[in-house]
């Protein structure tokens, strides 16, 4: 584990347990671990998340993302194989998306 | 006079309106109810139309019967709400109605036309929602001579209204064609922009062996694209492709399109509003109910049931200029119909799970949380009189508003 994570708590699924640790450092090593090197592209996505999330205590939806910046969903995909929501979420140093059960 | 205004007498408005005539000072305060609907729709039971459980007729009854004397009841759509004037502008007669309080229960419906191709050509051939009373009764006669094939139900993006609802429709399902003795001619595939079909912890660990057990496949993480109709096959943002020979869709849901005309909503047209307050996150004398919130809890009647109180002890505490009491947790809990007559019954709230244990419902209970029993499908079937004649008159039921952690168990 690199050293900027060794201090940040995260669930059993790699969930950042607590948002206030997070900062840009940390989501690079995040993403790092997913497989992931983050352009200017994944920044747009990844600023929106945290500023709607400071704003309302909830990650953004998907609608939420490509309605408000640049990036669709086609591209989301893209920039998130296998899915957005939870890798943006991820990287965002926010919870899972999950339903109620 | 001073005005009390309500917009919507679904679930939420109606409750509301029950509790708060008995209130407010006839002589200070006017309320009036607006209502788009004739009927008020008892929506848990679209789903059990289909399945030849409910005849449509069990699921409306008039709107006005659940308003009660001395409050004014108008039957229009609305066409504007200006919260810096506190006026709303009717569609009917383009009348204008001052207000000096407002709330906003106007609910969510389905959006079918927000995904490509949902609406062309197979809809309701053989593409059918459960969300509305002819989506329900369309499915049902399609089901009464369907041969089998793939029968997909696909949840288009969260949040949605009663969001096990697509669960419950696939198990009954597999129920009612084991009934109907063609269960073997037919596979069964759930579809969701979620993780999951299960995606909480204590949820997955009891309930999740039941998709297995009923042999239904689960294609997680499934954001639709597009319907082609043409072919049968929907489409992921990923480029997966689900063929099927009956699609049960639950579409994009929004709120009220008054929301979006009058520009206070955010992109689903869901009112922002406290989550534990229930005022209007803009104006402090609009509080906002039920479907229609942004507030992160279940779509749900019993969202709306347990909220309700909340929100009238705080609309009654702003008007007297008192600081306002009630803080709503989130509370919500539903019963998830499971087919061979069991069914599972889940309690939660912002902060808390559902979680296994029993719940102490008052003379028919304990009722077993998270795990399966016929008593829970009992209670689901039964709830539907206790919304009639006891919730929607306003009157107090038994349960406690705040989720209590009696009888549930951590580990």
């Amino acid at each position: 584990m690199s050293d900027v994570l060794s201090s940040i708590k995260f669930d059993s699924e790699g969930y950042m347990e607590d948002a206030s640790a997070w900062n840009e450092k940390v989501a690079e090593a995040i993403a790092i671990r997913e497989g992931l090197k983050l352009t200017d592209r994944y920044w747009v996505v990844i600023k929106y998340c945290r500023d709607t999330f400071t704003k309302t205590g909830e990650a953004p939806t998907l609608r939420n993302i490509t309605k408000n910046t640049d990036v669709q969903t086609k591209e989301l995909y893209e920039l998130f194989p296998g899915g957005p929501g939870k890798l943006a979420a991820k990287i965002s140093g926010l919870k899972k998306p999950t339903g109620c059960i | 006079m001073k005005q009390f205004l309500i917009l919507g007498a679904g679930t939420a408005g109606t409750m509301l309106v029950n509790r708060l005539v008995k209130k407010l000072d006839k002589k200070e305060w006017k309320i009036t109810v607006v209502e788009k609907e004739e009927n008020h729709y008892y929506q848990p039971g679209f789903l059990f139309v289909p399945l030849g459980i409910y005849k449509p007729t069990d699921t409306y009854k008039s709107s006005r019967k659940y308003i009660p004397s001395g409050v004014e009841f108008i039957n229009s759509e609305v066409d504007n709400i200006d919260p810096e004037t506190n006026k709303v502008t009717l569609i009917k007669d383009k009348e204008v109605l001052h207000y000096d309080y407002l709330v906003i229960a106007t609910g969510s419906t389905i959006r079918p036309a927000e995904t490509e191709g949902l609406l062309d050509g197979g809809w309701r051939r053989n593409i059918f929602d459960f969300y509305t009373l002819e989506g329900s009764i369309a499915l049902g006669k399609f089901l009464e001579t369907w041969k089998g094939g793939r029968l997909v139900v696909n949840v288009a993006e969260m949040p949605i209204k009663c969001p096990v609802a697509p669960l419950e429709f696939i198990f009954m399902a597999d129920w009612f064609l084991t009934k109907k003795g063609i269960r073997e001619k037919v596979e069964l595939v759930y579809s969701t922009p979620l993780p999951g079909a299960f995606t909480k912890p204590k949820a997955s660990a009891v309930l999740g062996n039941l998709l297995e057990k009923k042999n239904i496949k689960v294609e997680a993480d499934f954001t639709i694209s597009s319907v082609e109709s043409s072919k049968n096959i929907i489409h992921s943002y990923d480029g997966r492709e689900v063929p099927y020979d009956l699609l049960v869709s639950t579409p994009v849901n929004m709120g009220a399109p008054v929301i979006e005309r009058s520009g206070i909503g955010d992109d689903l047209n869901f009112v922002p509003t406290d989550k534990f307050t229930l005022q209007s996150k803009n104006w402090q004398n609009i509080f906002v109910l039920g479907d229609a919130t942004n507030i992160p809890a279940s779509k749900a009647g019993a969202v709306a049931h347990f909220s309700v109180g909340v929100a009238l002890e705080n609309i009654l505490a702003h008007i007297k200029g008192k600081e306002m009491p009630g803080k709503f947790d989130g509370h919500a809990n539903c019963f998830i119909e499971t087919g061979y007559h069991k069914a599972s019954l889940i309690d939660f709230n912002y902060d808390v799970e559902p979680l296994p244990g029993t719940y102490p419902l008052p003379v028919l209970g304990p009722m077993r949380l998270l795990g399966e029993s016929v008593l829970n499908h009992w209670g689901k079937l039964g709830f539907r009189y206790m919304y009639w004649e006891i919730l929607m008159r306003g009157w107090g039921v038994p349960l406690p508003e705040k989720m209590s952690m009696v009888g549930k168990k951590l580990d």
